[in-house]
């Protein structure tokens, strides 16, 4: 049997994959179909009807579900299909608010674009307008569902993606809506603010709590110095806001808008994954040397803590004790910097610009406050900076290129990778040699825990120990990674765990690309690139020759893993109850 | 219909029942009719204990329970009283009926009296259509229904209760 069908869609022949749909079979024929709650691999249910085709059958079928056959001939484009594909997007629209100027998704907005694409002029029918409570009490996530369009790629990624769960369609009929169970706010469910519910939304239902304003109340505050880090993949992925390809890494021009924006010190966090990489590669060294809890788990994504907390709360102790980057680097700007520079870290603010929405809810533990004051006090996602920079009115793309600013912003290509899934690990990889023998290893690169393979295994043998490393992204693969080590049909040393599929350079914070990009573009691959790019051309490869790191050591830390290391850069875990009780 | 009263006990049932279906494909419908049954209605703590056992969602298990109509969020009467809304009692006149029992009972649709003796809901086609318009009391079923015969229906429940006591 062949594994290619033929078919005929709008009268053109096309030879398509057996198993594939309708849907892909024409986008291999180049012809255009309309969808709204489709993504490719996430959410292919059929229920928006938007993307409807004529198969000869009674009725019009979906193109995204229906499977291609020998001999199918498929029509795209007549008066019957325009119009169903009107009539129900006019119908999704009647009952949508329509507070477009104010949303956040105004000019990104799937179901605009799609309004417009159709030629919509007017709603024939005029919907009730829901009138449905805000939950915005969680750190990182607002719902809006009165903007929902019940398309579900939301839960699809919560659920299937994740296994996070925190979501579902409830009730039936007109009264359908998608929320938490018992309608509860999202800071009492297990979510764990990964914000790809975000990413995967097509309308404003779903945007990240905004900082905004009071980082712009901080800088204009004369009294306040207000320092800013950024983190890896904020750089390869902040130029898509300006309109700039995907995977343009634009870090010379994103450190000039910081400081056209007003930030007093622009710094790297790169320079806090360095020491990141110092202290957890001393953890591991002193846990493999002293028979300690293994395999030791990566902490730089607080997606993924606090999923552990939820769901592999008997497996905290496996977690490192180390804070994640710009935790670490916060601790470090409120102490040393501020010791060097002579600020009373009580008048110093800082702002950290993540990929990540889970970020906002981290900077809000208790833990996180080594010197008295929050080790960092606000989070900007890449979107909410990519809006300050359009407020003030700067022309990012043609900025000319600036440097991160010292003391503090030095770091190697081992820093930057922390950007991209197996990165945390790499930079690890390329450390622990030296940590364990005082040698660099020959070969740079660990290429085996590149790619995006959901989870990717490694041993690498270091003074005569073979370490077995193991890298997952998304929380599917986490969790399937976890019950392997938890049952022990698995052992490892050490383990990298990142909450987003795609590590960082796809995380809830960053840029939303719509559908028709993710369908057809490997966000993740792209993005990936401009951080290896900045890797490969760094002067520094190794988080231990960073000389700010080796400053940090020999005038303030002592040595890694050491008291006052513990006292700023390290913390703990709590075990988390998916729901408080009845 | 669920007799038990202790808390104890319903919890043990319930997990009786849990463990019955753990390995059934499609368990959570039939393990969420069980659960009604004995507690009557399907409160949070209940939902929670059939998500872990059955190690699904709580939020898989709550979008079940508020997609079918049979399931309820609130305690429900010693006597239920469903009235049909199904398309042939709907046009025979079910929307009077449904009133006339909240006149009398004096509770909307959707809840039960203070005294636990009745609860009123509105609910899908019975499948008599026949006979509508249609309520159904527990099991016993009202047909060819006028609002004026509602006042009788209810004195009926209520006299049995007084000669129980």
């Amino acid at each position: 049997m062949s594994d290619f069908v033929t078919l005929t869609i709008d009268g053109k022949e096309v030879k398509a994959p057996v198993g594939s749909t309708v849907l892909e079979a024409a986008k291999i024929a180049g012809i255009h179909i309309p969808t709204l709650c489709y993504l490719k691999g996430i959410n292919e249910i059929g229920a928006c009807r938007m993307c409807v085709v004529d198969v000869g059958a009674r009725s019009l079928q979906a193109s995204c579900m229906y499977p291609v056959a020998e001999g199918l001939k498929v029509v795209t484009n007549s008066p019957e299909i325009r119009e169903s594909r009107k009539v129900t997007l006019e119908l999704i629209l009647s009952s949508h608010e329509k507070k477009c100027l104010s949303c956040v998704r105004s000019i990104n907005c799937e179901l605009q674009k799609l309004a417009r694409d159709l030629n919509i002029q007017d709603i024939r029918f005029e919907g009730e307008e829901q009138n449905y409570p805000i939950d915005d009490l969680s750190p990182s996530i607002v719902r809006d569902p009165n903007k929902c369009i019940l398309c579900r790629r939301c839960v699809a990624v919560c659920k299937d993606v994740q296994t996070v769960s925190a979501i579902e369609t409830m009730d039936r009929g007109y009264n359908t809506i998608v929320a938490s169970p018992f309608h509860m706010p999202l800071k009492d469910t297990p979510c764990v603010n990964c914000g790809q519910c975000i990413t995967a939304c097509p309308v404003g239902a779903l945007r990240e709590k905004s900082s905004t304003e009071k980082v712009w109340d901080a800088i204009a505050n004369k009294d306040l110095h207000v320092v800013v880090q950024t983190a890896p993949a904020v750089r390869a992925a902040l130029g898509e806001e300006f309109g700039l390809p995907i995977g343009t890494p634009v870090t010379g021009k994103m450190v000039s808008s910081l400081k056209k924006l007003g930030f007093d010190k622009v710094f790297d966090t790169d320079t806090a994954a360095d020491l990141t990489i110092l202290e957890e590669g001393t953890e591991l060294v002193s846990r493999i040397k002293n028979n300690g809890k293994l395999p030791l788990i990566t902490s730089c994504s607080p997606g993924w803590i606090k999923f552990c907390e939820h769901f592999f709360p008997d497996m905290l102790d496996n977690l490192s004790t180390c804070k994640s980057p710009h935790q670490m680097f916060g601790a470090m700007l409120k102490s040393y910097y501020a010791e060097k520079a002579g600020i009373d870290p009580a008048k110093m603010f800082v702002v950290s610009i993540m990929p990540c929405t889970a970020k906002k809810f981290e900077v809000q533990r208790p833990e996180m406050a080594a010197v008295g004051y929050p080790d960092v006090d606000e989070v900007l996602t890449t979107r909410e900076l990519a809006e300050m920079i359009k407020e003030a009115g700067i022309d990012f793309v043609n900025l000319e290129d600036e440097s991160f600013d010292h003391p503090m912003g030095e770091a190697t290509g081992a820093g930057v990778i922390f950007g991209a899934t197996g990165g945390v690990m790499e930079a690890a990889l390329r450390s622990v040699p030296y940590l364990l023998t005082g040698k660099d290893p020959e070969q740079v690169e660990v290429n085996s825990v590149r790619g995006e393979d959901g989870i990717k295994t490694a041993e690498v043998e270091i003074a005569g120990i073979k370490i077995r490393a193991a890298v997952a992204h998304g929380l599917g693969n986490a969790r399937k990674l976890m019950e392997k080590v938890r049952s022990g049909e698995e052992t490892y040393h050490f383990i990298e765990i990142m909450a987003c599929p795609g590590g960082c350079v796809t995380g809830g914070g960053q840029p939303i690309q719509p559908a028709s990009v993710r369908n057809d573009i490997d966000l993740c691959a792209e993005r990936a690139k401009a951080i290896y790019q900045e890797d490969e051309a760094s002067t520094f490869r190794f988080s231990h020759h960073n000389p700010t790191v080796k400053k940090f050591y020999e005038e303030y830390l002592g040595e890694p893993g050491g008291h006052k290391s513990h006292d700023l850069l390290h913390t703990h875990y709590i075990a988390r109850e998916n729901y408080p009780e009845n | 219909m669920g007799v038990c009263c202790c808390k104890e006990s319903k919890e043990q049932k319930l997990d009786e029942i849990i463990a019955k279906y753990k390995d059934t494909r499609g368990a959570l419908i039939p393990v969420l009719h069980e659960a009604q049954e004995i507690y009557g209605y399907l409160p949070m703590g209940v939902q929670k204990r059939i998500a872990e056992g059955l190690n699904v969602s709580l939020a898989d298990v709550y979008g079940v329970v508020t997609f079918y109509t049979q399931f309820s969020l609130e305690p429900k009467g010693k006597y239920k009283i469903n009235v049909c809304m199904g398309t042939a009692c709907y046009v025979k006149g079910s929307g009077d009926i449904l009133n006339k029992l909240s006149d009398v009972l004096k509770i909307k649709n959707g809840q039960c009296t203070e005294d636990g003796l009745f609860s009123l809901d509105a609910c899908r086609c019975i499948g008599a259509c026949g006979l509508a318009p249609v309520i159904m009391i527990n099991e016993d079923v009202y047909g060819r229904l006028t609002a004026d015969d509602i006042p009788d229906i209810i004195k009926s429940y209520k006299e049995k209760e007084a000669e129980a006591v």
